[in-house]
């Protein structure tokens, strides 16, 4: 184990670092103690590492994020795992808002509630959220799934494009062109990955959930639709 | 009955032709003109100033003799890896899905021989033009469309988009017709559908933010790379200051006459200000904070000529971005193809319907016929050959000047031929040492 004391060494030392590693490291895992909710932890990673930071974290912790799995022991800051690519990413804590804006891939996992814009402009990314989420969540989601234990907060999936969103609780509102689909067999096969693999499925079973897509109302202009955009 | 003289029929001034035309169109169709290009109403511009010359009290450079450099670096302030460029005059970001491989090909081809950069856009960084350019900036936009870190570290330097002249506050739309399997592979997208780009970024808001967002794009890429801030011509003086603030390494400011892919006319005709009037803010603001030349300025929005850069420079510019006159250079709105432009409804110099993709150069277009008519080394050879005399006429005006560098062009070497310009540029009104707004008049 590799210990990296962030107020010693400080930020630029640490993400260098981390970005010295490559696949065929031998040293997979790694202790970043007193991050301090510092910003632009362990941004940029691109190794298939075990990153595990002791304490809460500032904006865009493991921003990027390609094949690393970075554990937050704390809660994360605005945009945790912005634009993630690959690997896992998973905060016990809370996140604040745009967790997992933008994921283009791998799983984002918050043990506790995410709040508004989670998965905003998500374009691949899996996102598991045991608590609620709040407002604007999946706002412009483009693809890949969002799961959500609890419930959510108003505009769910506004100007959704092809996001699956799951949801357990309540939906405080749909967004626009956002509308309530079936679950069909593929879907509760799909949910039970995510769920054992977002460390849930003790939590919760897949035929709990409702599932949320686009009515692909809004994918071209027409000006009878003038009044939901 | 008497036999009156008429009144003779009387057009409108403020119901123009144009104008009722117009609403008729909105009336039969019921959706508001989309349109790319820029700006089409006439506007104060570079061409409302006039350089002064040499003088007794002033004496020239040689012509052809007496150096005259040319050279830019860009993002010094911060980047490990500043940018060094033989020539002041760049080429703007515009997006793969707006323009064709070929296009964007081109344009790589065409800055690299003349020794300057060029930039990606909305919808990602294509091989296209990663392998063509020495020198490739990488937008960072709100739609972050295909963005990844692996390009970002292939990037010379990042530029992340908070406006664009033609559109401060908006975002983008490209049309249904324009995307095909590669434009919805690298967006993320299903195929055909009309894509919005949004208008603000989904994991910042205001410049505290964009300072943290900044330092994240910082960590990611070691330092390495000059980081741009993109602003539109809304309120430069505040803008520039926020991004100097924010820790950027360059401005890029963009004028209202700037181009778009595609946005809606009322936006393109009625939001922002004229290049010519965010120049002197934005420069302003860096000397006030004493970042002017630390953090470089670059200026675009209606740039055709060599006299239009040298201008830009005397103001206080370190460089300026074409776009719509690089497309002109590659061969867009060529009279050679006016039958072609006749067929679509239009004419050669009026061609604005880009978001079609149905461009017949080749240019504005996804349409595999369309654009494998266009030849991306011969356009390139084109290109070159422009930015090549931009620069020397920018030269020849400046060692008229008494100037052996571009960026020795300051605003005492300027006149203002209008009252708006010479407001605006803050230069004196020609004939007089009147700047309008200052020392209280
Ligand atoms: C076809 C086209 C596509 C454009 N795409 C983008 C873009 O993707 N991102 C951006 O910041 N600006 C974009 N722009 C704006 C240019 O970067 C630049 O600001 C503008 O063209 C400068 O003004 P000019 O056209 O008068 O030279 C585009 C412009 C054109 C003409």
């Amino acid at each position: 184990m590799q210990v990296f004391d962030l107020e010693a060494q400080g930020l630029r030392a640490l993400n260098a670092t981390l970005h010295g590693l490559s696949g065929q490291t031998n040293e997979t895992a790694w202790e970043i103690v007193n991050p301090r909710g510092s910003h632009a932890i362990a941004v940029g990673v691109d190794a298939p590492v075990d990153i595990t930071v002791r304490g809460s974290t500032g904006y865009y912790c493991a921003g990027m994020n390609k094949q690393a799995t970075i554990r937050v022991k704390g809660s994360a800051g605005p945009g945790v795992a912005e634009n993630m690519m690959s690997g896992t990413v998973i905060i016990d804590g809370d996140a604040s808002q745009y967790a997992g804006a933008t994921g283009r891939g791998g799983l984002l996992v918050i043990k506790g509630n995410a709040s508004s814009r989670c998965g905003i402009s998500m374009k691949g990314i899996d996102i598991v959220v045991h608590g609620n989420i709040g407002h604007m969540s999946a706002f412009m989601a483009q693809s890949g799934s969002l799961v959500v234990l609890g419930n959510a907060g108003e505009a769910l999936g506004d100007s959704l494009y092809e996001a699956r969103l799951f949801v357990r609780g309540s939906v405080k509102s749909l967004g626009a062109d956002c509308i309530e689909k079936e679950m069909r067999p593929e879907h509760l096969l799909l949910l039970a990955d995510l769920l054992k693999r977002g460390e849930a499925d003790h939590l919760a079973k897949p035929g709990e959930f409702r599932r949320y897509g686009s009515a692909r109302k809004l994918y071209t202009f027409n000006i009878d639709n003038a009044a939901a955009y | 009955m008497t036999d009156f003289p008429h009144t003779p029929p009387r057009q409108s001034w403020t119901f123009s032709n144009d104008v009722n035309a117009e609403i008729r169109r909105a009336a039969a169709t019921g959706i508001y003109d989309i349109r790319g290009g820029g700006s089409k109403r006439r506007l104060p511009h570079f061409d409302d100033l006039l350089f002064l010359g040499a003088s007794i009290s002033r004496y020239p450079l040689e012509g052809y003799r007496e150096k005259c450099a040319t050279d830019v670096w860009l993002g010094t302030r911060h980047a490990r890896t500043p940018i060094h460029l033989d020539i002041p005059v760049t080429i703007a970001g515009m997006s793969f899905g707006a323009l064709s491989g070929p296009a964007k090909e081109a344009l790589g081809r065409g800055a690299t021989e003349a020794g300057t950069s060029t930039t990606t856009g909305d919808g990602g960084m294509t091989e296209e033009e990663r392998g063509h350019s020495r020198t490739l900036v990488y937008q960072y936009l709100p739609s972050r469309y295909g963005m990844n870190p692996d390009d970002l570290r292939r990037a010379d330097a990042i530029e992340i988009v908070v406006g664009q002249g033609a559109k401060p506050g908006g975002g983008g739309m490209l049309l249904g017709q324009k995307i095909s399997d590669r434009v919805a592979a690298m967006r993320n997208l299903p195929k055909g559908i009309d894509q919005r780009s949004a208008c603000r970024h989904p994991d910042w808001t205001g410049p505290d933010d964009l300072e943290i967002k900044i330092l994240e794009l910082r960590e990611i890429t070691d330092w390495d790379k000059p980081i741009y801030v993109k602003i539109g011509g809304a309120r430069p003086y505040y803008d520039t200051a926020l991004a100097v603030k924010a820790g950027a390494d360059v401005v890029v400011l963009d004028g209202m006459q700037g181009g778009t892919a595609a946005t809606q006319d009322v936006f393109i005709e009625n939001v922002g200000m004229p290049i010519l009037a965010c120049i002197p803010q934005a420069v302003k603001a860096l000397q006030d904070l004493g970042m002017h030349r630390e953090v470089q300025l670059i200026v675009s929005g209606g740039i055709r000529s060599g006299a239009d850069v040298a201008k830009a420079l005397a103001l206080g510019a370190d460089a300026v971005a074409i776009g719509t006159a690089a497309l002109i250079a590659l061969g867009d709105n060529d009279p050679a193809l006016e039958a072609e432009y006749n067929k679509l409804g239009t004419t050669a110099g009026a061609y604005d319907d880009w978001h079609e993709g149905r461009d017949p150069a080749g240019i504005t277009t996804q349409d595999p016929a369309l654009y494998g008519r266009f030849d991306p080394v011969l356009g390139g050879r084109r290109l070159k050959n422009y930015l090549k005399v931009m620069t020397l006429e920018a030269q020849t005006i400046a060692r008229a000047c008494g100037k052996s560098h571009l960026h020795n062009l300051e605003p005492e070497d300027l006149c203002a031929l209008t009252l708006e310009a010479a407001a605006m540029a803050g230069v004196p009104l020609a004939g007089t040492n009147w700047i309008p707004g200052r020392n209280g008049f």
